[in-house]
């Protein structure tokens, strides 16, 4: 393992991308996802251009603040992160963060963020809030720094390349006990933006929570997405990312992928099993394998594309 | 009363020590151990006396993914207050919109005064699964 992450080496993240931990490539075909083991996709020289060309990264649940045993030091895990994407031989053009930028909403912990994602060699970064981002008593602090793009609302589109991209906040209106919601006024505004949209193009669609019911007790999806999505199904190619979970978990249904990314600051436990969903602490020596970020690449531009995920292991 | 909800006895069980600082600093009449807390419960209970002297001190804890108590029935003009105990952070946010903590690490608190009679439900923003009810009378 590298000790300083910058010097990661271009050779060492492709290394890591196809052996990382669990890594599979899934390949999207037609909107259906078909998962090839990366130790055999590796031994195919292939395998790297089978992962096209790069369209974004995702990265999610960085905990900017957390410290305690789970991992004193994300801001350690996330450098490593931004070198790994940094080494990319190809890199995206996008970056997606999907929420939990911070842990406590602090000031200085956004600051120390942004310090850090200034670190990456991608131009272009979109955000979504997640429930760590909005828990200072004023619910601004997120906003101040990354409200701009939306009008202070947290949702947006855009498009890029011919792939239209839909950001929505699912953590900002919880009733007792619930889900994610993502409100009337928002959800009236997805379906005005996807209407009239043809089917043909592909969509990306991400918030911090599940926008599917991974885990209804501990509130592991979205409570109202249910016409968002049925709105969605009539297009080619859907990819709907989250983060949240700090774990990977991946549906298709139709020709829409659901998948979760990686934190890159601490692992959670499996859905139910302790008393919640809190830091989860491993030997050392296992956590980078169980942190990482995902990449999105076109496969046959520009109709499909693939997802990639890569944990912090390197060897 | 007050004394016999039995929300109010699930915070005298838990929540001991807290009490019986608040039975001191309020009343300095009540000397009291923990051990003497249900006799003089029992003593408030049977004399009706001014809001100011009925006004108390609790405490919650945000503990294992829950408020403990989850239900509590206070006094007009008591404090609340709440003190996370978990290593994820957790918030108070009421419902209503009357009052929103920010972020309380491992064992920071938050503390509101209820003056008026009324129900009173609040949640953790981080983990909504997370409830809780004051009842002020």
């Amino acid at each position: 393992m590298s000790d300083d992450p910058m010097r990661l080496s271009r050779r060492n993240a492709l290394k890591c991308m196809a052996f990382g931990g669990a890594g599979t490539l899934f390949a999207l075909t037609g909107g259906v996802l078909t998962p090839v083991d990366l130790a055999v996709a590796a031994a195919d020289r292939s395998a790297t251009a089978r992962l096209g060309r790069p369209l974004f990264v995702q990265i999610s649940d960085t905990h900017i603040g957390f410290n305690k045993d789970a991992n004193p030091d994300v801001g350690a895990t996330l450098a490593r992160a931004v070198a790994l994407i940094n080494a990319m031989p190809e890199k995206p053009p996008l970056a997606i963060h999907t929420g939990d930028i911070t842990h406590l909403s602090r000031p200085a912990e956004f600051d120390l963020a942004q310090q850090m994602f200034a670190q990456l060699r991608i131009n272009e970064m979109h955000t979504v809030p997640g429930e760590h981002d909005t828990s200072d008593a004023t619910v601004s602090e997120y906003f101040n720094r990354f409200g701009q793009a939306s009008g202070n609302k947290g949702y947006y589109s855009f498009d890029h390349a011919g792939v239209h991209f839909v950001a929505l906040v699912n953590v900002m209106q919880f009733k007792p006990g619930g889900l994610g919601t993502l409100g009337e006024e928002q959800l009236a505004w997805a379906l005005a933006d996807l209407k009239g949209r043809s089917s043909s193009t592909p969509v990306v669609v991400f918030a911090h929570m599940p926008l599917w019911t991974v885990y209804e007790p501990w509130g592991w999806g979205t409570g109202d997405a249910e016409p968002l999505l049925s709105e969605l199904r009539r297009f080619g190619s859907v990819t709907v990312l989250n983060g949240h979970i700090h774990q990977i978990v991946q549906k298709v249904e139709g020709n829409m992928t659901f998948h979760t990314a990686r934190s890159t600051a601490y692992p959670q436990p499996a859905a139910g099993n302790g008393p919640g969903p809190g830091p989860l602490k491993v030997p050392p020596e296992e956590l980078p394998r169980m942190l990482g970020v995902t990449s999105v690449s076109f496969v046959k531009h520009p109709r499909s594309l693939a997802l990639s995920d890569s944990t912090l292991a390197v060897s | 009363m007050t004394c016999a909800d039995s929300g109010h006895h699930r915070a005298a069980g838990t929540q001991r020590a807290a009490r019986g600082t608040w039975w001191t600093r309020a009343g300095n009449r009540f000397a009291l151990h923990a051990a003497g807390l249900i006799i003089v419960l029992a003593m408030a209970g049977a004399t009706p006396r001014a809001l100011a002297d009925d006004a108390q001190a609790i405490q919650i804890n945000a503990k294992g993914f829950m408020f403990t108590p989850t239900a509590l029935t206070v006094k007009a003009g008591s404090t609340v207050t709440w003190t996370n105990r978990d290593e994820e952070p957790h918030t108070v946010v009421s419902d209503v919109g009357l009052f929103r903590s920010g972020a309380l690490d491992t064992n920071e608190s938050f503390t509101y005064r209820f003056e008026k009679p009324g129900t009173y439900r609040y949640i953790c923003s981080i983990h909504p699964q997370m409830v809780g009810t004051i009842v002020v009378q």
